[in-house]
Order: C-alpha cells, then structure tokens, then sequence
C-alpha cells in the first residue's frame, strides 16, 4: 500500500490532513470547552455563500470563502449577542441565509460548477500544492494569534463576567474566536466538506478532554487525533474505494461511539 | 481616599421597568458591607452599576475615586457561583493567576511576580496544597476560596461579592466569614446576597435593596425596614448567635 505515496496527489492529501488536523486541534478545543459548536456549525454552513460567490467571479472559491466566512463569523457573533432575538434562532436564520446565498450565486455562474462536490463533501485527493501553501499560511496565523491570546481566550471560555471585570473586551475577544473559527473552516473544507467539517471540530476535542485537564495539552492529545484519524480514514477510502471525507468522520465516529460505549462499561468509581 | 465607592441618586429602568430608584452610598476604606433583598430587588444591577457595567439612566457613580470603566479592573470581583464553567479543563493556579489579567497585554507570559501573587493569594486563603487540582473536583466552599484568591492577585482596595453563600453548606459558612473577617482588616468588602441567615457578626453595616435602599450605620436592622424591602412580614431569625441582627423586641 506504500507504494501510492509516490503519487503527488497522495502526498499532498498527507500535508492537507496535517495542516487541517492542526488547525481543527487547536480551535476545536475552544468550540468544546466553550460549547459553541451550534454557531461554529452557522459559521461552517453560511460560508458556503463564499463558495458561491468564487464561482460567480470566477476565482478559486476558497478566496471567496475567506472573506465571506470571516464576514459571517462577525455578523454571527454581533447579531447573536447584541439582537433581542434569542441567539439560536438568529443563528440558525444566519446559517441558511448564508447557504441561501450561495446557491443562487452559483446559479447564476455560467457554466457547469466543476467540483462543487468537493466543497460539499469534501475531497482531500484533490489539493493542489498551492492550496497547501494557503493551509500553511492560515496555520500559521491561527498559531499565532492563539499563542498571543492563549490567557484571554483561557479567561474568556472559563468565566466572561470576570473578564470583563478585570477590564477585558468579551466582545472583541469572542468576535476574534469566532474569526478563527471561520479560518479553521477554510482549512478544513477540502479535507471533510462543508456538511461534515463539525464532526471534525468536535470528535478529536471531545476526545481529548478525557485525557487531560490541562487546555494546553488538550490541544496537543487533539491534533495528534486528528492526523491519526485522518490518515487511517485516508487509508482506508483507498483500499475500499470510498470518499476519504465521510470515510475520516465515519473511522473518527466509531472510535468516538466505542470509546464512551467502553467508559460506560466501566465500573463506575465513586468521587 | 475616603470613598471607595460613591453612588449618589441612581436611577437604572429595564425598559420600563424601574429596577433602581435612588440609591445613594457610601462605602469606606475597610469598611464590610452586607446587601440584602430579595431576588429582583436589583443587587445584581446595583453590583452592575458599581463596576461600570451598566450606564445608570441618572445620578453618578465613583469607583475608587474615579471612572467605574476605568477603575473595576483594581476591584476584586467574585462573581455568582453558578457563572463559571466548572468542568473546564484548568487548575486552581490557572484560575488564581487568572486574577492577574487585567496587568496583561496579549504576548505577556505570567512572570515571577504574577507567581508569588498567586502562591500568596492561594495561601492566604488556605487552598496552596490544592493548587494542582482541576476546579470542578474541589468542594463549593473551596471552589468560592480559589475564586476570592483569583479576587485577590490584584491586591484590590476593594471586594466585590455576589452571593458567596450559594454552593456552600452552612458548616463551610462559617469558615468563609472567617476568611472575609481576616481580609476586612486590610481591604473593603461589599457583598451581596438574598440570604439573611448569611448576616454575620463580622459585618459592619448592612443596607437592604429593594428598588429602593435602605441603609445603616451599624449592623442593626428593624423588621420594619425588612418588611418595606420585602413588602411582606419577615420573621428574623438569627443562626449560631453570638451575634445580633434585631434589637430586643
């Protein structure tokens, strides 16, 4: 099975699910700790519209998709906090009108769509080198800016009426996460789609957390799930000729299912 | 500095609905603090007003002689216990130097003083030995410790409580008053709470809030005045004496 490392294709599908299993390690952890995974969900989906309007202006749709998705990650967090409409439902109206947007964008784009296939699901097979070098790129600023603000985020998911007591801006520093967040969509969209991105978000976090008490080393036991999960399910949708996204969700899934089956299996100590 | 806090004439509505309606006070260096009412009355927003956190449609607010934005982060704030997330992946050192925010940039690592704060604050409290636990395996009375300590990194001229006594059961309450009778001696305390069993002897002045402030000089306070904050007869009874909440009557 070695053998087909030789293929570019196969080499870069490694360094996309590297570069992607690092971003979602890290901000993963936030979406969990923080419970937030409904509004990243929003996030996730109403970037769609950015997918759309790379095809309707004829560029590569993931330069669509960075704008946009950031777009949406502040909108998302304004309307959220600010409006008297209770925060899931302006999440979940945010969500399809996003969504909404793109598909009529790519409606109107002349033509055929070629790979809207792989925004949707996901086809990590197909990353050409430059969006590997776009991957790097957004790794590096999640990186960076995680490690700048890795106490105020600390602060801002453990207690915000404390933050902003000790004189921080909860807003800005929630509208900073929620940008993240939507910079860790575009990294992963190749890899998984649109539609299956949460579950790589959350599984190896969620994981993660059963390991360790320490947000730090959380994300480390995460990002190492995530490239181990990722290249199994790599491997696997080779040797059964399945889509590598559903086939990376369905290898995490089960691991995840089996291991709380095996928790609840065990006896229970008492505290 | 005379006044750590100065509220005079403030007024706050929630669309409408009157919450606040001229409270004036007046809190001293070391002074002990105790506000009780009833849920509703406006403790919280009163606690609000006083950190700056909501603008009063009237009167003005002083916060360690200046602006309350500017000044809360010098505040020793222990929120409502049920405000944070107590599973959360930190330990009781993370969550003390946490206090230690407010002095810190983005980039800035805790240094050599942010550490013996927080060794310091941990001890005066009396939790050091459980610095490396996780919060959420420690007692409520323990967990409402490591959040005073938090409170404390800053060596604050002033501390803020909103219900301390929630999560906690009376055999640790005792304890807790102990511990904020320690610190009175150094700082200001103002606490907040719809509990009247928790009026200790340690307090020194006790205002009840029900829209409305009525407020004493000394600890005493008169089931009339109970009764016009809870516009209903209340019924004192004071635990674990010895100390007095009512004259003789």
């Amino acid at each position: 099975m070695l053998e087909i490392l030789q293929y570019d294709f196969m080499r870069n599908a490694i360094f996309a699910a590297i570069l992607a299993s690092v971003a979602c390690g890290i901000i993963g952890v936030y979406v969990v700790v923080k419970k937030i995974v409904f509004i990243s969900g929003g996030i996730t989906h109403a970037s769609f519209g950015g997918i759309g309007l790379g095809y309707y202006l004829g560029i590569n749709p993931l330069y669509g998709l960075i704008p946009f998705s950031l777009f949406s990650a502040l909108v998302m967090g304004l309307v959220s906090k600010r409006s008297k409409v209770a925060e899931d439902t302006a999440i979940g109206i945010l969500w399809s009108l996003g969504m909404a947007i793109g598909i009529i964008l790519i409606y109107w784009t002349p033509g055929y769509a070629p790979d809207l296939m792989t925004y949707l699901f996901g086809n990590i097979l197909t990353v050409p080198m430059s969006d590997i070098y776009l991957m790097l790129g957004l790794d590096a600023v999640i990186i960076f800016i995680v490690y700048a603000y890795y106490k105020q985020f600390m602060a801002l998911c453990f207690d915000e009426e404390f933050t902003t007591v000790a004189g921080l801006s909860v807003e800005k520093l929630y509208l900073l996460l929620l940008c993240l967040i939507a910079l860790t969509v575009v990294l992963l969209i190749k890899v998984v789609g649109i539609i299956l991105i949460i579950a790589l978000l959350t599984m190896p976090a969620s994981l993660s957390r059963h390991y360790t008490n320490d947000l730090g080393k959380m994300m480390h036991i995460s990002i190492f799930f995530g490239i181990f999960f990722s290249i199994v399910g790599l491997s696997l949708s080779y040797l059964f000729d399945a889509p590598s996204g559903a086939t990376i969700i369905l290898v995490m899934s089960s691991v995840y299912i089996l291991h709380f089956l095996y928790d609840g299996l065990k006896p229970k100590i008492a505290a | 500095m005379d006044n750590v806090i100065e509220l005079k004439d403030i007024w706050v509505s929630y669309d409408s609905i009157r919450v606040l309606e001229s409270v004036t006070l007046n809190v001293r260096d070391k002074d002990f603090l105790a506000i009780i009412g009833p849920n509703g009355g406006g403790k919280s927003t009163l606690l609000k007003v006083i950190l700056g956190l909501i603008t009063p449609d009237r009167g003005s607010v002083r916060l360690l002689g200046g602006n309350p934005k500017d000044m809360r982060k010098y505040v020793g704030y222990v929120p409502q216990y049920h405000s944070s997330n107590l599973d959360f992946p930190i330990t009781v050192w993370d969550v003390v130097l946490m206090g230690r925010l407010s002095h810190k940039g983005p980039l800035q690592r805790y240094n050599e003083d942010d550490h013996k704060a927080a060794h310091e604050a941990l001890e005066t409290v009396g939790m050091l030995e459980f610095k490396d636990r996780q919060i959420g395996e420690l007692s409520g009375g323990q967990k409402q410790r490591v959040f005073i300590a938090r409170s404390l990194v800053t060596k604050p001229k002033l501390l803020i409580l909103d219900e301390p006594s929630t999560g906690i059961d009376s055999r640790m309450q005792k304890e807790f008053y102990e511990l904020l009778n320690r610190l009175k001696s150094e700082i200001a305390i103002v606490m907040v709470t719809h509990d009247i069993s928790a009026i200790s002897v340690y307090i020194d002045k006790i205002g009840c809030l029900n829209r409305k402030f009525h407020y004493h000089d000394d600890k005493e306070i008169s089931s009339h005045d109970l009764e016009v904050s809870y516009q209903c007869p209340v019924e004192l009874i004071a635990h674990g004496v010895p100390h007095r909440v009512l004259k003789e009557h």
